[in-house]
């Protein structure tokens, strides 16, 4: 009975957000309550499941559920330390962006739809989270494809319509590619079962060119979605989807797919030790450290708020993959944590951005001249999550820092050290700039679109509560780093279990 | 057990007479005869999947000189997908065809195709095979002129011509078959050509087979022999559009596959599987990239048949190259998947293209926008097919490709891959060039279904061909596992 409640587990998980977000598409549009009522249902349930598989897994349980589809082929959930991180994290996000974005469409559009394929996308989110092997990841993956789309040209505008041709046209592409790369590994070495420490080391040696070209499509296909530069494009023009989504896609569904993805190709289908032997690392290394400085120098020049939030996604991300790409404990972590760290800060970005935009029709840089003195606490959260970008101690994005460092100086990779050294340079250059202005600068005589007057607090509760929520928590997951189940603690778990 | 391979043929040809002799009652005594017929198709499948394979002498003649029935695996396949998609159809059309006089020569026709195709998946000899293809074809034909309109008449005339060009090449292979061996029962035939009686026989087989593919091949519109298939699935009723590129047109592929794998596997080489292969990528290359440039919605569906049917060929190279084994069962089942997880997402696509014409007025894809906006349970059906048809998960065309992908690698056969991406990337094109529109600023629809008994069958139908058939292929693979043709 025990076995069957176990492999349930998982399944419920995806199902706690999948059966919501069907209902929803068929809820008659007037109907608030009903839906609102099955969103927060679908993620306050989802939270407690999760619970429960975290506490599970902890204490070394292991949940597999498994449908064969053919023979050699099957959808597999299981839920290992590195899964347990990502579907945290994902269902966290998941239930403050939801009540944000209650708040935020009120009175606007097709908001069944909205909604319907909002709890889709977190579905398959949580499916490459549980993913067990290649197959199930793909599937996921490109389901998170098809289910973000809507969401992205949500807006209906030709600008919209137009960002999400793009994405769509980089995402399909990629999904492509990857779908190859991965047919191509399962043909020579059969099922490619996710597997603490990779499974390709014992493979024999006259397969070893053909795995230096899987790594690569398999690396582009992923590197799409966790816009490596140059497969980036798409990121900045999908900024045109409402606050809510732009978080989600941010935070924890599009972009972080791709850096997990990559995880766990380095981690558990090559295993870190081979992909160095390999000397893939240096290319994935290469690639990251790229996209980290391309992605900061673009922020600095953008006057948009989104779009600086959006480059900035770019180089931050690649700090997953960097840290992927150095061999060692240290930086495992480093990499490992900052898929957390990053998740907790941007989205606290993009919620205030929001915030911002609804409350004042502030959306551009050059117009938040005081804005800290009208909108105190959406600022102050702000500000949280900027400097945590940064790197300023003790919010979280310092661990992720200190640890990658640490793990680059261990590896023997003294160059990784100025690339953070410039990255942090340039965070500070297009962050502080914004802090200043929002604190310091007089406010103007009248903001752009006041929609949301002044009352008892500065804006909707709705929208308040959410990114000051998560601000606590890149201040908490920053001071208490070191206490149990602290993303870093949780990442050292991980990490002990790859490098026995 | 056994009843049901009757019962298959006499349930719909019993409601073909009725509704022809009680024309008030049409759309009643042909939607019950179709609810029947889905019923004894259950039943019938049922059968299969216990016994592996049900076999029928009609009047106890054993073959050559009686007429067989044999049910296996394959047949059961298909016979529940167009069971299902015949019920949606169904549905759909007694809603679809309300005008009286219309419904009265749609239903005799329609049950009569229903006949035809039971006949065909049923059949175990070539000329049986013979008859039932005529009869669809016929059938076939004057349903599609059931609009009435001048380009539709002269569409489907065409059809019928073409048809019938495409059965006398058939006959003629079954001519010569028949001088050369005596005998048009696929057990038998198989038996004498596996023990390779004599060489000129296995060079009058060749002739045979390549005869009767090709004339197969007609029907089944593979490029370059494509050219009757889009005036005529575009112009025909929604419905019947439905039953044709799903149903009828699969039929024809139904028959190449089982000739090419099972009755005369022995006479096929790797050059004339890979001349199939070939003709398939031109489809699926040409098929997609006149899908792109289609104005009409329906017109856009017909060419994504030719597209979809082209995937189907590329099967025969990579099986006819894999020894027997997983991988070669793996991909004739995966064939099969394909072929079921089209014909579900093309009648559903289909079926919500006919309502999208009939609020609209039209079906010009570039002026949909509105309609699309106004009918999110269409929209959604459009987007569930166009998932399938495109190949993406949760799909079954998906798990069919990442096998076909894998057969194609484990072979060698490394251009398919090629065709497989850019049919992939062409078919993204197609599919979303129509579901951007659904997109706009139009005002919010207050429900979800706007017509119900028009909108549901539709989207169970795509919901089929992406969800289920996505997930549970295990039953799937249970049903062919032992049928014959499986190394």
């Amino acid at each position: 009975m025990m076995e069957t409640l176990d492999s349930l587990l998982p399944v419920a998980i995806l199902l706690s957000s999948l059966l919501p977000g069907l209902a929803i598409f068929m809820v008659a549009e007037d109907s608030h309550w009903l839906r609102g009522l099955l969103n927060m249902t679908g993620a306050l349930v989802k939270l407690v499941l999760v619970g429960m598989l975290v506490w599970g897994v902890y204490h070394d349980h292991s949940y597999d559920a498994e449908l064969v589809l053919a023979p050699g082929l099957s959808l597999v959930l299981q839920a290992d330390a590195l899964s347990v991180l990502f579907v945290t994290l994902s269902s966290v996000l998941w239930l403050v962006t939801t009540v944000y974005a209650i708040g935020y469409l009120e009175h606007s559009p097709n908001r069944s739809r909205f909604f319907g394929f909002f709890s889709l996308c977190v579905t398959a989110t949580i499916g490459i989270a549980l993913a067990g092997n290649l197959f199930t990841f793909v599937v996921f993956y490109e389901i998170l494809t098809l289910a973000t789309y809507p969401l992205v040209s949500h807006r209906g505008t030709p600008d919209a319509t137009a960002g999400a041709r793009a994405y769509l046209a980089y995402t399909m592409t990629g999904g492509a590619v990857l779908m190859i790369g991965a047919v191509w590994l399962q043909t020579l070495i059969g099922p490619v079962d996710f597997t603490q420490g990779g499974l390709l080391a014992e493979q024999p040696e006259a397969l070893h060119g053909q795995f230096i070209i899987i790594f690569v499509l398999l690396l582009a296909g992923l590197g799409v979605k966790a816009a490596l530069v140059p497969l980036h494009g798409w990121l900045p023009r999908s900024m045109v989807a409402p606050a809510p989504v732009s978080a989600l896609l941010h935070a924890v569904a599009v972009v972080k797919a791709g850096a997990f993805g990559i995880v766990r190709l380095v981690y558990d289908i090559y295993g870190v030790e081979f992909a160095h032997a390999l000397g893939l690392l240096t290319l994935l290394g290469v690639l990251a450290s790229v996209t980290i400085l391309y992605g900061s120098i673009m922020a600095l020049s953008q006057d948009g708020l989104k779009k600086r939030l959006a480059y900035s996604t770019v180089s931050q991300v690649s700090y997953i993959a960097l840290g992927a790409s150095i061999f060692g404990p240290v930086a495992t972590i480093g990499g490992m944590v900052h898929l957390v760290h990053q998740g907790i800060m941007k989205i606290t970005l993009f919620l205030c951005a929001g915030n911002y935009a609804e409350t004042l029709g502030v959306h551009k840089v050059s117009e938040m001249d005081g804005i800290g003195r009208r909108m105190p606490w959406t600022t102050l959260a702000f500000s949280v999550g900027a400097l945590g970008m940064i790197g300023i101690p003790p919010i979280a994005g310092f661990i992720s820092k200190w640890y990658l460092g640490l793990g680059a100086i261990k590896a023997d990779m003294p160059w990784v050290l100025l690339v953070l050294g410039a990255s942090t340079l340039l965070n500070a250059a297009y962050f502080l700039p914004i802090l200043f202005r929002a604190w310091f600068r007089e406010p103007p005589p009248h903001w752009p679109h006041e929609d949301i007057p002044r009352r008892r607090l500065e804006t909707h509760a709705t929208l308040l509560w959410p990114p000051l929520i998560t601000a606590a928590l890149c201040l908490l997951a920053g001071l208490f780093a070191a206490a149990p189940f602290s993303p870093l603690e949780w990442t050292t778990l991980i990490a002990r279990r790859e490098y026995p | 057990m056994t009843d049901s391979l009757v019962l298959a043929l006499v349930v719909p040809l019993a409601g073909a007479l009725l509704v022809t002799a009680l024309p008030a009652h049409a759309a009643r005594i042909g939607l019950f005869s179709v609810m029947l017929n889905t019923l004894n198709i259950a039943l019938l499948t049922l059968g299969v999947w216990q016994h592996d394979e049900l076999q029928l002498a009609l009047g106890d003649w054993a073959p050559p000189l009686g007429i067989g029935f044999v049910a296996d695996g394959l047949s059961a396949a298909m016979l529940a997908m167009t069971a299902l998609v015949s019920l949606a159809i169904s549905v759909y059309a007694g809603d679809y065809f309300r005008d009286p006089a219309r419904a009265r020569h749609f239903w005799p026709l329609w049950l009569l195709l229903l006949t035809s195709l039971n006949g065909l998946f049923l059949a175990a000899d070539l000329f049986n095979l013979y008859v039932n293809l005529e009869l669809l074809g016929l059938s076939a034909a004057a349903l599609g002129a059931l609009g009435g309109q001048r380009t539709a008449l002269e569409a489907n005339l065409r059809y019928l011509l073409v048809g019938l060009l495409g059965s006398m090449t058939y006959l003629l292979g079954v001519a010569l078959i028949y001088s050369g061996f005596s005998t048009l029962d696929f057990a038998q035939l198989a038996a004498q050509l596996a023990r390779g009686d004599a060489a000129a026989s296995g060079l009058l087989g060749a002739t045979a087979l390549g005869l009767m593919v090709m004339g197969l091949a007609l029907k089944a519109a593979l490029f370059p022999l494509h050219f009757w298939l889009p005036p005529a699935h575009g112009s025909a009723p929604a419905p019947v559009s439905a039953a044709l590129s799903a149903l009828v047109v699969k039929a024809a592929f139904y028959l190449i596959l089982r000739l090419w794998l099972e009755v005369f596997a022995p006479l096929t080489t790797q050059g004339a599987a890979n001349l199939l292969g070939l003709l398939g990528a031109g489809a699926v290359l040409w098929g997609s990239w006149q899908a792109l440039r289609a104005e009409r919605l329906k017109l856009l569906a017909a060419y994504s048949t030719v597209a979809q049917l082209g995937y189907l060929f590329l099967f025969f190279p990579i099986l006819q190259g894999l020894p027997a084994g997983e991988t070669r069962s793996n991909l004739f089942a995966a064939v099969t998947l394909m072929a079921l997880a089209h014909g579900f997402a093309k009648s559903g696509l289909f079926l919500a293209a006919g309502f999208v014409q009939q609020q609209a007025g039209h079906d010009r894809i570039a002026e949909l926008g509105t309609t699309l906006q106004q009918l999110p349970a269409t929209t959604l059906t459009l987007a569930l097919a166009g998932t399938a048809l495109i190949g993406l998960p949760p799909s079954g065309s998906f798990v069919a490709k990442w096998l076909l992908l894998g057969g194609a690698m484990a072979n060698g056969q490394w251009w398919w891959v090629l065709v497989l991406l850019a049919g992939t990337l062409l078919a993204v094109a197609y599919v979303f060039r129509l579901m951007t529109r659904a997109f706009g600023l139009e005002p919010t629809p207050r429900h979800f279904f706007t017509q119900a008994r028009a909108e549901g069958p539709a989207l169970l139908l795509a919901a089929m061909a992406t969800g289920v058939l996505g997930v549970a292929t295990a039953p799937l693979w249970h049903l062919l596992g032992t049928s014959g043709g499986l190394g």
